[in-house]
């Protein structure tokens, strides 16, 4: 018991109290050397701006979730097909998987123009965008997940005559999930990173406006502490996500896998 | 030096003939060569040998789950084959439990009827009958790390008994496991192969191993992979305690340790460069 609690401790209380440290260190600095708030406005000046902007903050934080989780979504799925695909034949993995590298290592924001040129809807195309940034790593470690089956299991289904159905479903896709949520966390991440590199291409102001437009937008005007506002919401937003697959990726893999599993003794 | 004999009179028993056959993989490595071995109805051969000597290959080949790059393999004289045929049944117990870690005892066991696709029903009896012949009647809604070695590896063989198997193949399957707990699943194994009456055929380094359990033991030497020399162990079943401590245990272990040790002197002086034929796998 003391065990498990020191462990929380040590999980959650040693971040915040970083948090806290460097958060007080950072108010003392700018209210001692009364920094203007145009360069660096204290925390609590952004806290206030986060609450006076909030109706403003909180739309566009639901528009840059709306985008980095559709855009997530829709990764998991390509990056799944798109694994379950190549494991189906070396051939076909050998010829298609330079190209998933290709999309990886092409810079979004030297492509975001395009694609927000070629797709007419904004919003389809700046969930295009994030789902290009995010889809990597689904894929290439579901690919990986589907080959890294024990091979005595494998001689196994082959002494029992299984079909390559059964194999794929029984044993392949079971062996592939921790594979597969280790992406999706990175993927996670990548899809809210390209949702905001997308906004900042387009530029989409008004209704659809999301986070990074205000960022722009703030800076622009100079609304130095509502930049840092958003700023803060963007990472809040991201370690929310990230917490989100930590907590899918537990409930899946259960009481089998080694991550899942709490340390013990 | 000439081949031991270890073909059965042209009968009609053999579950297994093998008749010059030979592996080589495509790196090179020559793992088998100029075996002929028949497996016979009923019997309990166990093949030893020192490392890379070819024993896993060979078991692999019996279960169909290598092919031979010479020579010939036939099952049940011909009614046999990777296709399957007549109802014949082989399984196999791997060197580790090789369970499916996110499925409970039950599944893991139930899965060779599940892929053949038993109804439901038929195969949970099955499996709880299987569970409770080697001792784990309770253990089915565990999963498989909640389990010791020793029970892991008793799941593995109730995973291979569950479809009554004709032969039982079995590669070092209690070598990971301490000496008190392996002495304990050798006798449990010969009482199931005693009530289920199917073949087996066992791989492992341990003489001792080999002498209590088997009806025949078959000395394998390496570079490249063959069959040394092979003996028959006459003597009655069950076997327990005191025959491992028997003058006649210790006399056909010794024989069986003189010809390990010429074996191995064989391999020596390749030793080093030797690459062992199951990592080769």
């Amino acid at each position: 018991m003391t065990g498990d609690r020191r462990a929380a401790l040590l999980r959650i209380g040693a971040p915040f109290a970083v948090a806290v440290i460097v958060l007080a260190a950072w108010q003392v600095i700018v209210t001692v050397n009364d920094v203007p708030a145009y360069l660096v406005p204290s925390p609590l000046v952004v806290a206030k701006t986060l609450y006076s902007d909030r109706v403003l903050l909180a739309r566009s934080l639901g528009v840059t979730l709306d985008i980095a989780l559709t855009a997530l979504a829709l990764a998991t799925l390509a990056g799944i097909a798109a694994a379950l695909l190549f494991v189906q034949s070396r051939w076909l993995e050998a010829s298609l998987f330079p190209y998933a590298i290709l999309l990886q290592v092409t810079p979004i924001v030297s492509i975001a123009p395009l694609i927000i040129i070629w797709v007419h809807d904004t919003r389809a195309a700046l969930v295009l965008c994030a789902a290009v940034v995010a889809i990597f790593p689904i894929i290439s470690n579901t690919t990986l997940g589907l080959r890294s089956v024990d091979r005595g299991l494998l001689d196994l289904f082959r002494l029992a005559r299984a079909t390559r159905w059964q194999t794929l479903w029984r044993l392949r896709v079971p062996s592939a999930l921790p594979y597969f949520f280790g992406g999706l966390r990175i993927a996670s991440g990548l899809a809210l990173i390209g949702a905001v590199v997308a906004e900042f291409v387009a530029g989409t102001g008004g209704q659809g406006a999301g986070l990074a437009y205000q960022i722009l937008l703030a800076g622009i005007q100079l609304n130095i502490p509502r930049l840092f506002a958003a700023l803060v919401l963007i990472a809040l937003a991201g370690i929310a996500l990230f917490a989100a697959t930590v907590a899918v990726s537990r409930l899946a893999l259960g009481r089998w896998h080694e991550s899942a599993l709490r340390t013990e003794s | 030096m000439p081949r031991p004999d270890t073909r059965v009179n042209a009968d009609a028993r053999a579950v297994v003939a093998l008749r010059d056959v030979a592996k080589t993989y495509d790196n090179g490595t020559q793992a088998l060569a100029g075996i002929d071995l028949d497996v016979v109805t009923g019997e309990f051969l166990t093949l030893v040998g020192p490392s890379g000597c070819g024993k896993s290959t060979l078991l692999h080949l019996i279960a169909g789950l290598t092919q031979p790059s010479g020579g010939r393999v036939a099952w049940w004289n011909d009614t046999f084959d990777a296709t399957g045929g007549e109802g014949r049944r082989i399984a196999f117990v791997f060197q580790s439990p090789t369970l499916m870690p996110w499925a409970s005892v039950t599944s893991n066991v139930r899965l060779p009827l599940d892929l053949a696709g038993v109804p439901r029903a038929e195969a949970n009896a099955a499996v709880e009958d299987a569970l409770a012949r080697v001792g784990l009647a309770r253990a089915g809604g565990h999963l498989p790390r909640e389990l010791s070695g020793g029970m892991q590896m008793r799941v593995s063989i109730a995973r291979a008994l569950v479809t009554g198997p004709d032969l039982l193949l079995m590669d070092e399957p209690f070598g990971a496991l301490d000496e008190f707990t392996r002495q304990r699943l050798d006798i449990e194994l010969l009482a199931l192969w005693r009530a289920q009456r199917f073949t087996a055929v066992f791989v492992t380094h341990s003489i001792q191993e080999a002498v209590f359990l088997s009806t025949r033991v078959a000395v394998m030497a390496a570079h490249p992979g063959r069959i040394l020399d092979a003996w028959h162990v006459d003597e009655a079943y069950p076997r327990d305690e005191a025959f491992r401590l028997s003058p006649a245990f210790a006399a056909i272990a010794q024989r069986v340790s003189a010809c390990v040790a010429m074996a191995s002197a064989e391999t020596l002086p390749h030793g080093s460069r030797a690459k062992s034929a199951r990592d080769a796998r």
